[in-house]
Formats: structure tokens, C-alpha cells, sequence
């Protein structure tokens, strides 16, 4: 090859495709939870005991089937953590989003698994892995985790 | 099969019934369920699978790596999955070749779409050529139309030859009860059908379909454990063709590489003696014809068809579950065609059962105008 970059075309193609995903019957359960209670549901797996979040129809480990639904508390640990000052535009609104954010993987009290939010902290050395966290509700709520949960904050030490 | 090689069973099949629309399902709650009743009816605990190949599409899926969305019902967790993003039936391949090393003694073979999710249109547009084709506004709808035309050309076929295939696969289709589509329409009902894209009406294209199907693959002594009925892969074959505007549209040349393959591991040499039940991946009305043709089946299928042989109870059934034409998930198309084979073999077809049947021919295709051709021979004992 001995042309430059900019001696070579480009093709520009805009892709819009509509998507409906189907959330399903535990997904809807969950959701309905969240709105009408403001509970996080999890599932917990009658073979190993793990409670999992989000639900899903089968545990992937026992490959038993989930059935019996349990109540997670607002408040966990954050696992991992970052602050993020790339900036990229946010699905929800369609606008940038203004930097820096904290985003945490939350274990939630009384789950196995974790979740994916933001954290209202961009000071490295307080957004820490081990440091406790609570979830701050957004009203009305409409039945989405990243809707109805507008951040954790931190609590305690 | 060479000697050296461990023989491939298919031990068990289970498929959702296909519809337009499984709005109250997620694809991997759809998914448990055909995983669940294959556990179920084969006894075969999940525990035992340490090998699963999966068939699904990014683009359809709407997320890459659609493979993860399944990974927990299939079994996936720390066991040998893979991913096969094409027809079906390139997922059974895979996963017999796995039977064969010797290696696993069960694969779980699954595929899942639900076309219903996602912009049929804009979706296959994605297939064409960025550069000269994709702009045009091409799907497969299209794609197939200007084929279509060429072949009716080719061989001299009346509107009246290709209608006479959805009429035959629509009152198949009623005796199965996984069928989207049934029903008893006549030439002129699916030449009133609306025109999708000339030479090519509604009830002469597959609908927009969601669905799974899931077979269990086993080796030779372990199908024993299993069944007393295993159904035998005796032959297989695949080919892939030259992209769609750089061929002869009008033969189905890859088809035919496919098939010699697939009847030459299975030492079959006249084909339309020798099968005795066909379930083809037509998802338009004109490619059960090229098909046939391809496959060695009938040099004029326009007439064994007129001639009543497709029917069930004729000669060479095709398609006695109503083929493509009556449900067709993309994907799922050519996997779901063993899984109606193996039906066949093992007398569970019910009212669509095609008596006596002792070897059954399924065929998948997938890309711009069957691009990518499979053919699969299985054998009862
Ligand atoms: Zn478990």
C-alpha cells in the first residue's frame, strides 16, 4: 500500500435500526417490583444458595431452575470502580454526559452477583473498592434500574 | 465415515413453536425452554455436557456476542461453548465434527431468533456490499426477487410453478402443529397474496418468525445409554458460493458441491431413490425448486410437484412440515430442518409423518441468495 490516509475515500453509511426487546416474565417481575415497592428483587438458587441480580430463569453454575424470589437491600459494597472523564454521549438523554462520573460494580447485601451504576463521587480516594454504598431513589419511579436508581452515594467511614 | 472417526447420533430434538411475535419472552427464557424439554425428553442431565455450539445473530440479537445472552440456559458455565453466527445448520456441523474428534461424547446444539425484535429491513441490508450495493436500499426480500426472476427465466417456470409450492408447503404446514402459517390456499389465492417484490407474493416468502430449536448430539456408544431409536448423521457437506452479483444466480452451484459431499461420506449415489423424506430451507417458494434440482433430487421439479410426488404420502415428500415458508426464524431455518428430519426417522412427526422413512436429507443456506449451502444426511437403524 502506498497511499497516504488522506489520499483514500471513505464511505460514510448511518445505521438506524429500531430495536424492541422482549424483557420477559422474570425481567417484567423485577421491573414491576421496582416501581410499584421500590424493591430490588433477586433469585435465589434452591442447589447453591446464590441470590441472583438481575433474575434470570436458571442458575449458571447448578443449572437448577430460579424460583424462589428474595428482597436485596438498597445499601452494598462497591467490588470495582472508576472514574470516568472520557466523555460519551448517554443513551437516556442523547446528550453528552458531563465528566468526570463515578461508576462502581455494586454487591448488593444479601446478593451473589453484582450490579453496574453510578456513583455520585469522582474523588478517587473515596470512590474505593470496600467502601459501603447506598442506592438514592429517583420519584416517580418508572420501573428501570437505571432509571428509578439515580446513583449511590457512599455511606459510613 | 472414516473408520477412525466416532459415528454421530442425534438423540434428541425439541422446538418452540414458531410465531410472528413471543412478545412475553426473553430470547433466553425462549431458549430454556426448548433446553429444558430436550433434558427432559432425553433423560440426559446437564451435568453430562461439557460441549454446546449455539447459532445466533449479532445484528438480529441486537447485542454483540449474542451467544452470552443464551450462555446460562445452554449450560455455558466453564464449559466448551461456541458461537456460530450463520445458519443453523453450520452449528450442527460444528458440533458433530466435536462428536467426531472424539473429544465430547454429547454436544447441545441450539439456535434462537426472534426476527420480531429487531428491522427485518434494515437488518439484511447489512449483508450488501457498503461500497456499491448498500445504499440501494437491498434486503433479502429484493436480493431474492432478482434471483427468482433469473431462475424462472433460466428454466422456462410459470408463476403458476412457483405458487404450486406454497400451496403444497400450506397444507403441510397444517398438519404440524409448530406452524406458523397453515392453511388451504389454491395457485390463484397465493398469486392474489400481496406482491412483496415482483415475481414474489406474501404466502411465497417466509414470515417474520421468532423461535428455537435445540438437538442433543451424542457418539455412537453413548446414544446407546440415551435411545433405543439413535437417528445417524451418515453424511454431511457444505459449500460456499461466489457473492451474489459475481455468480450465476440462476443455478445453485454451492448447493450442488454441498450435496455431492454430503452423498458421496454417505455413499449415496441416486439421490432421488435413495431419500425418502426432505425437509429444504426454502424461505422463498422458487428456492424449493432450485433446490431441488440442486440436490439431485428431480431434473423438472416443477412437474414431480404438479405430479403430486412432494405430497405427503408421495413419492419424495418435501417439506411435509411446511418448510421455511410456514415459520422461519432466521438461524433457527436450517437446524429446525434436522430437528423435522429426525422427527421423521424416529415415527414422531404425527400427522405430518411420512411412513417407512429411512433416510432423510435436511438442508440450510444462509448469506445473499443461499450464498452458503449445507446439506445433512441422517439414517435410521
Ligand atoms: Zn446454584
Amino acid at each position: 500500500m502506498t497511499k497516504k490516509d488522506d489520499e483514500t475515500q471513505r464511505v460514510q453509511y448511518l445505521l438506524d435500526i429500531e430495536y424492541h426487546y422482549a424483557a420477559g416474565e422474570l425481567a417484567t417481575r423485577f421491573f414491576t417490583e421496582l416501581k410499584e415497592a421500590g424493591r430490588i428483587m433477586g433469585m435465589r438458587c434452591s442447589g447453591c444458595h446464590r441470590v441472583y441480580l438481575p433474575p434470570r430463569p436458571v442458575c449458571g453454575i447448578c443449572y437448577k431452575e430460579l424460583k424462589d424470589w428474595v428482597p436485596l437491600s438498597d445499601e452494598g459494597i462497591i467490588v470495582g470502580c472508576t472514574v470516568v472523564h472520557l466523555p460519551f454521549i448517554d443513551p437516556m438523554t442523547g446528550e453528552q454526559r458531563p465528566v468526570p462520573y463515578g461508576f462502581a460494580i455494586i454487591r448488593l447485601d444479601g446478593a451473589s452477583t453484582s450490579i453496574y451504576h453510578f456513583v455520585d463521587e469522582t474523588d478517587e480516594k473515596k470512590l474505593r473498592v470496600g467502601q459501603r454504598v447506598k442506592a438514592v431513589f429517583r420519584e416517580p419511579r418508572t420501573g428501570s434500574l437505571h432509571h428509578d436508581i439515580k446513583y449511590f452515594r457512599l455511606v459510613g467511614k | 465415515m472414516e473408520g477412525t472417526m466416532t459415528k454421530v447420533s442425534i438423540v434428541g430434538v425439541a422446538q418452540t413453536r414458531f410465531e410472528e411475535r413471543i412478545a412475553s419472552l426473553a430470547i433466553n427464557e425462549l431458549v430454556y425452554m426448548v433446553v429444558r424439554e430436550l433434558l427432559h425428553k432425553t433423560g440426559v442431565s446437564m451435568k453430562e455436557i461439557r460441549s454446546i455450539v449455539t447459532a445466533s445473530q449479532d445484528a438480529w440479537d441486537g447485542r454483540t456476542i449474542s451467544g452470552m445472552t443464551i450462555n446460562e440456559v445452554v449450560g455455558g458455565y466453564l464449559n466448551a461453548e461456541a458461537k456460530v453466527a450463520a445458519d443453523g445448520l453450520q452449528a450442527l456441523l460444528y458440533g458433530a465434527a466435536r462428536i467426531m474428534s472424539g473429544e465430547y461424547t454429547l454436544t447441545l446444539v441450539v439456535a434462537h431468533c426472534k426476527e420480531s425484535e429487531g428491522t427485518p429491513h434494515a437488518i439484511t441490508n447489512l449483508m450488501f456490499d457498503p461500497f456499491t450495493q448498500r445504499h440501494l436500499g437491498l434486503d433479502d426480500v429484493t436480493a431474492a426477487a432478482l434471483q427468482a426472476r433469473r431462475y424462472m427465466r433460466l428454466r422456462g417456470l410459470a408463476a403458476e410453478d412457483i405458487a404450486a409450492v406454497a400451496v403444497k408447503n400450506h397444507r403441510h404446514a397444517k398438519k404440524n402443529p409448530f406452524a406458523q402459517r397453515a392453511g388451504d390456499f389454491t395457485i390463484t389465492d397465493v398469486l392474489n397474496s400481496p406482491i412483496l417484490a415482483d415475481p414474489i407474493h406474501e404466502l411465497e416468502a417466509a414470515p417474520q418468525s421468532d423461535g428455537a430449536c435445540a438437538l442433543l448430539l451424542a457418539s455412537e456408544s453413548k446414544a446407546r445409554t440415551v435411545t433405543d431409536h439413535p437417528v445417524f448423521i451418515i453424511g454431511m457437506g457444505n459449500a460456499t458460493d461466489a457473492y451474489w452479483t459475481d455468480r450465476e444466480l440462476g443455478e445453485a452451484k454451492a448447493l450442488r458441491q454441498a450435496a455431492s459431499r454430503a452423498y458421496r461420506m454417505a455413499g449415496i449415489e441416486y439421490p432421488a431413490h435413495e431419500i425418502d423424506v426432505a425437509e429444504i430451507s426454502a424461505r422463498y417458494a422458487y428456492e424449493e425448486l432450485m433446490a431441488m434440482e440442486a440436490l439431485g433430487l428431480s431434473e423438472a421439479p416443477q412437474d414431480m410437484l404438479a405430479r403430486g410426488d412432494c405430497e405427503i404420502g408421495g413419492r419424495l415428500p418435501i417439506n411435509p412440515s411446511g418448510g421455511p415458508l410456514c415459520g422461519n426464524p432466521v438461524t433457527v431455518s436450517g437446524l429446525v430442518r434436522v430437528v423435522e428430519a429426525y422427527l421423521q426417522l424416529t415415527d414422531q412427526a404425527g400427522e405430518h409423518q411420512v411412513h417407512g422413512a429411512q433416510t432423510a436429507l435436511a438442508h440450510g443456506a444462509g448469506g445473499i441468495c443461499g450464498q452458503n449451502q449445507s446439506v445433512v444426511i441422517l439414517r435410521r437403524e
